[in-house]
C-alpha cells in the first residue's frame, strides 16, 4: 500500500462522508424542528439523480439541467410536506415511520414506472473530467475534488443561514421552543415548509453530485437512507454539529475499511467484515454513549 | 358477560375458516393461506413488541431471515429432522436477538427505531456476502424438512403444520402478555418512568421480550425456508421489515389476530393487484400512507365494532400509545385540551 493510495483513499472517504452530511444534516433539522423521522429522505436523493438525468435528456445542458433537478426536487418536498408531513406532526412516531415508509415504496416503484427497472449511467459533466496529481504519484479526479468543494460551500451556507439569518434565527428558535415562536406571530406552518424543502435539497444535491458516482436506479437512495441513519444515531439525533462529525467518521471509516480491511485479512469472510465495519463503530459508539455524541439538549 | 364470548366466537370462527377453506380450493390457496401464516406468525412477533411493550422496530426481518438461513443451512448440511432444525433455528434467531437487543435497548424512542433498522442492515450485508451460500442470490434448499416420520413434502400436511404451529405461538403469546411478565411489559408501554419507579428495571424485561418475540421471527422464518425451499438475502430486508410493521397496523397492533389478518390483507392485496400490474407498490405505498392518515382502526378493530364485540374494559386493540420520550414534549406542546383524561388515543 502506497501512501499516494492511502491518501486518496482519505480523500475519497471525506468526500463520502460529506454526501452523508448532507443527507444527515437534513434527517436532523427535520427531526430537530418538527420532531418528525422522515424514512422518504432516500427517496429524495434519489429522486436528485432522476431528475437531473431527465432534465439532461431534455435540455442537454449541465448548466440548465442541474438547476432545473434542484427546482424540482423542491417541488416534490413542498407538495409532500403539505399533503403527508403536515398531518404528521401531531402523530406518534409510529405514524410517521409507515407514512413516510410507504412513501419511500411509492416513490421507488414510481421511477419504476416512468423509467423503467434498469439502472442508468450518467456521465460526468464534460468540463469536469480529468484529473490533478494532488501528491506525488498520485492522480485524482477532478469531479471528487469539485463535489467536495461545492458540499463544504453547501456547508458554509448552511451554517451562514442558521446562524447569520433572520431564518435561521427562527430554525433555532423552532427547535428550543416551538410554541413560543408560534405565540410570536411567526408562520410556524411556512417555516416548516421551508424547512422540509430546505433538507429536500441537500438530499437531492448529494444526489445529483453522486449520479454520475454511483448510478441512478430504483431504491438507490435506500442503502444510502440506512447510512445516513447510523450517521444520525452517531452523531445525536437533533444535533448538526453531530451530523458533520458523525458523517465524516462513518465516511472515513467505511472507506477505509473497504481498503485495509481485505489488505490485512483474507479469507471468505473479508467482504462480510467490510460491509459490516460502520454498524461495529455505530455499536461501539452506542456502547460508551446511548444518544450518540453529540445529543441535542433537552429541557 | 356477553361480549368476551363473541370474541371468542370470532376468534373461532377465523379458525374454522382456517382450517376448512384453503384445502376446499386446492394447491394455490393452500399454498397461498401457509404464506399468510407464516408473515402472520413473523407480524405477531412484532405485535409483542409494538402492540405489548411499545418498543418500534424496523429489524424483525433480520430475525426471521436469521431463523430462514439456519433452518436452509442445517437442511444442506442434511439435518432434515424438524424436530431438530427448527427448535435450533429458533434458538440461532434468539441468540441473534440477544446481541441486536442488548445493544439497540440501550437507546429509547426515535433511536431505537434507527438502530434495529441499522442492525437488521448489518445482518442483511452478512448474509450478502456469505458466496459459499450464493451470496446475494441465495440458495434453495434439496427438501422440505420432516416431522419425525411425517414428510412434510406435501402443501395440505405442510400447512397443517404451520397453522398449529401458528395457533400455539398465538395461545402461548396471549398467556405471556396476560401474565405478571406481562403486565410489567404493558406498563413500560403505558409509562416506562412509573414502572421503573415501582420497582421493575424495564432493561431486562424489554430484553426477555425482545428476545422471545426474535425467537418467534426466526421460527416463521424457518418455516418460510421450508415452504419456499429457497432463502436468500431479501428475507432479510428492510422493506420485508417495514412491510411486516405496515401488516400489524393494517391489522391492528396490540390484538395478536390482527397481524395476521394483517397478513392476510396484504398478501391478498398483492396477489390480486399482481394479476393487473407488476407495480403493486405504486398502489400499496399510497394505501399505507392513507391508513395512516385517515383511518383510525385495523382490520380487527373494525370487526370488533362492527361485531359489537369490544369489551370497553380491556385493552383495545389499535395503535398503541406508545411512552416516548421525544413525546413528553409533544404532549405538553400540543393543546391541553386535546389530552383529556381517558381520552384513549
Amino acid at each position: 500500500m502506497t501512501l499516494a493510495l492511502l491518501v486518496e483513499q482519505l480523500f475519497n472517504g471525506v468526500q463520502f462522508g460529506l454526501m452523508l452530511f448532507l443527507m444527515a444534516v437534513g434527517v436532523t433539522l427535520v427531526f430537530g424542528i418538527m420532531r418528525v423521522i422522515n424514512l422518504a429522505h432516500g427517496s429524495l436523493f434519489m429522486l436528485g439523480g432522476y431528475f437531473l438525468m431527465a432534465s439532461l435528456t431534455w435540455t442537454r445542458s449541465y448548466a440548465l439541467a442541474i438547476p432545473l433537478a434542484f427546482i424540482a426536487a423542491a417541488l416534490v418536498a413542498v407538495v409532500l410536506e403539505i399533503v403527508v408531513l403536515r398531518p404528521l406532526y401531531r402523530r406518534g412516531p409510529l405514524d410517521q415511520v409507515l407514512a413516510t415508509f410507504g412513501l419511500s415504496l411509492f416513490f421507488n416503484e414510481a421511477v419504476t414506472v416512468i423509467w423503467g427497472r434498469e439502472s442508468i449511467p450518467l456521465s460526468i459533466p464534460p468540463f469536469l473530467t480529468g484529473s490533478v496529481e494532488i501528491i506525488p504519484g498520485g492522480a485524482y479526479p477532478v469531479y471528487r475534488l469539485v463535489i467536495t468543494a461545492v458540499a463544504i460551500l453547501a456547508g458554509l451556507l448552511l451554517y451562514l443561514l442558521i446562524t447569520r439569518t433572520r431564518v435561521g434565527a427562527l430554525i433555532r428558535a423552532g427547535s428550543d421552543n416551538r410554541e413560543i415562536v408560534a405565540a410570536l406571530g411567526i408562520n410556524i406552518n411556512l417555516l416548516y415548509t421551508l424547512i422540509f424543502a430546505l433538507s429536500a435539497m441537500l438530499a437531492a444535491l448529494a444526489g445529483i453530485m453522486m449520479g454520475p458516482l454511483l448510478s441512478v436506479e430504483p431504491g438507490a437512495g435506500d442503502p444510502i437512507l440506512i447510512l445516513t441513519l447510523v450517521v444520525v444515531v452517531i452523531g445525536g439525533i437533533g444535533s448538526v454539529r453531530g451530523a458533520l462529525v458523525g458523517a465524516l467518521m462513518v465516511g472515513i471509516f467505511d472507506t477505509l475499511s473497504r481498503v485495509l480491511i481485505p489488505l490485512v485479512i483474507q479469507t471468505n469472510a473479508t467482504s462480510a467484515l467490510v460491509g459490516m465495519a460502520v454498524y461495529v463503530l455505530m455499536a461501539v459508539v452506542l456502547l460508551f454513549s446511548r444518544t450518540g455524541l453529540f445529543a441535542a439538549h433537552r429541557g | 358477560m356477553v361480549v368476551p364470548q363473541r370474541r371468542s366466537l370470532l376468534l373461532l370462527l377465523l379458525l374454522a375458516v382456517a382450517i376448512v377453506l384453503p384445502p376446499y380450493f386446492g394447491i394455490y390457496y393452500t399454498r397461498f393461506a401457509t404464506q399468510i401464516a407464516i408473515y402472520g406468525m413473523a407480524a405477531l412477533s412484532i405485535d409483542l413488541l409494538l402492540g405489548y411493550t411499545g418498543l418500534i422496530t424496523f429489524g424483525q426481518a433480520a430475525l426471521f431471515g436469521v431463523g430462514a438461513y439456519a433452518a436452509g443451512m442445517l437442511t444442506v448440511y442434511g439435518l432434515t429432522n424438524a424436530f431438530v432444525v427448527w427448535p435450533l433455528a429458533v434458538l440461532i434467531s434468539m441468540l441473534f436477538a440477544l446481541a441486536i437487543g442488548s445493544l439497540s435497548l440501550r437507546t429509547r424512542g426515535f433511536q431505537f427505531i434507527m438502530v434495529t433498522l441499522a442492525f437488521a442492515q448489518m445482518v442483511y450485508y452478512f448474509a450478502q456476502s456469505l458466496r459459499n451460500w450464493g451470496g446475494d442470490d441465495g440458495f434453495t434448499m434439496p427438501q422440505r424438512d420432516h416431522l419425525g416420520g411425517t414428510s412434510l413434502a406435501d402443501h395440505t400436511t405442510f400447512y397443517y403444520v404451520v397453522l398449529v404451529l401458528l395457533v400455539l405461538v398465538m395461545f402461548l403469546s396471549s398467556r405471556i402478555v396476560k401474565s405478571e411478565f406481562g403486565m410489567v411489559i404493558r406498563g413500560i408501554r403505558d409509562n416506562e418512568r412509573r414502572v421503573a419507579a415501582v420497582g421493575f428495571p424495564p432493561y431486562p424485561y424489554k430484553l426477555v421480550i425482545f428476545v422471545i418475540a426474535g425467537g418467534i421471527a426466526g421460527l416463521a422464518g424457518a418455516l418460510m425456508a421450508n415452504h419456499a425451499k429457497f432463502v436468500s438475502p431479501a428475507m432479510l430486508s428492510w422493506q420485508l421489515s417495514g412491510e411486516m410493521l405496515a401488516m400489524v397496523i393494517l391489522g391492528s397492533a396490540n390484538s395478536l389476530i390482527g397481524p395476521v389478518l394483517g397478513a392476510a390483507f396484504f398478501l391478498a392485496f398483492r396477489d390480486v393487484l399482481s394479476d393487473f400490474t407488476e407495480h403493486w407498490m405504486l398502489f400499496f405505498g399510497p394505501l399505507l400512507v392513507m391508513r395512516v392518515l385517515l383511518v383510525r382502526d385495523g382490520i380487527w378493530g373494525m370487526l370488533l365494532r362492527v361485531t359489537g364485540a369490544q369489551d370497553e374494559s380491556k385493552d383495545k386493540p389499535g395503535e398503541p400509545k406508545v411512552d416516548f420520550p421525544e413525546a413528553v414534549e409533544r404532549t405538553t406542546d400540543s393543546k391541553l385540551a386535546e389530552s383529556k383524561p381517558g381520552a384513549a388515543k
